[in-house]
């Protein structure tokens, strides 16, 4: 076993196992929290991809925006943290059996199937060529520029709906 | 190196758990936790993909980056909602957010 494939097992443990306590912790504090740890097991996993760029991006989105904002939402809204209410509702058995399936099927499909070859190596200057697309009119640029309008109006509505009358 | 299957079963159990977490809580907040989990899968696959097959493309690596975008519009709106339903409901579970069951 090569040292990229201990670090795949250690990142993916870390990941997974975080991911199965942000569902089943009762505390949605305590989920929270977890959550931030399996955003940087997919931030690891992401290292040994080798899209450093998109590991960077995200530790900044993930875990510095969006698990911060997560937080924020549980503090404004005091009872979510009340441990006397149940965690799930009457039909948890039945979302483990849809979930457990779903799995199952993937599971065996991925098995099933006969994956090529890895196609070669990353080319050094992929982040460059990715910075130039994302700006090329005969690349990404029209995408990209949408995604700025959708981010934005995100925020306005976001602003709107949250903010206090 | 590693198998690439070792990833796709680990973003599939990663999606699986986000469903779970989806379909089982009932506060609006780890409901949302479990979309965010599942939209990480997809991104783990979409980059996963683009490293086996096409690692010279960029299109892997920029579609992963749109998903950041739509997944941090989705957890703002999605807050912001929430937080107006506690303002006007006085709660976060959303079985008892039922203003429009008849």
């Amino acid at each position: 076993m090569t040292l990229q494939q201990v670090l795949f097992i250690i990142f993916g443990a870390v990941t997974l196992g975080a991911a199965l306590m942000v569902v089943t912790r009762r505390n949605v504090f305590h989920a929270a929290l977890f959550l931030i740890l399996s955003f940087f097991g997919v931030a690891g996993l992401y290292v040994l991809l080798e899209a450093p760029f998109l590991a960077a991006v995200q530790l900044f989105i993930y875990v510095g925006g969006i698990a911060i904002l997560i937080l924020f939402a549980i503090m404004l809204t005091r009872d979510m943290m009340n441990p006397n209410v149940a965690g799930a509702n009457r039909q948890w058995w039945l979302a483990a059996l849809v979930a457990l399936a779903l799995c199952t099927v993937l599971g065996w499909t991925v098995l099933n199937h006969q994956w090529a070859a890895p196609a070669g190596d990353v080319p050094p200057e992929s982040i460059v060529n990715l910075g130039k697309a994302l700006v090329d009119p005969a690349g990404l640029v029209l995408p990209f520029e949408v995604t700025s309008i959708l981010l934005l109006v995100a925020l306005i509505g976001a602003v709107t709906i949250a903010r206090e009358r | 190196m590693i198998p690439l299957e070792w990833y796709l079963i680990l973003a599939a159990v990663l999606f699986c758990a986000g469903l779970y977490g989806v379909l089982s809580r009932r506060n609006a907040v780890a409901i949302l936790m479990g979309v965010e989990l599942m939209l990480n899968s997809v991104n783990v696959n979409l980059v996963a993909f683009w490293r086996y097959t096409e690692p010279a493309a960029v299109t892997g690596q920029a579609f992963a980056l749109f998903v950041y975008a739509v997944a941090a519009a989705e957890a703002a709106v999605g807050l912001a909602l929430i937080i107006a339903i506690w303002r006007t409901r006085d709660t976060v579970v959303l079985e008892e957010v039922d203003l429009l069951k008849g």
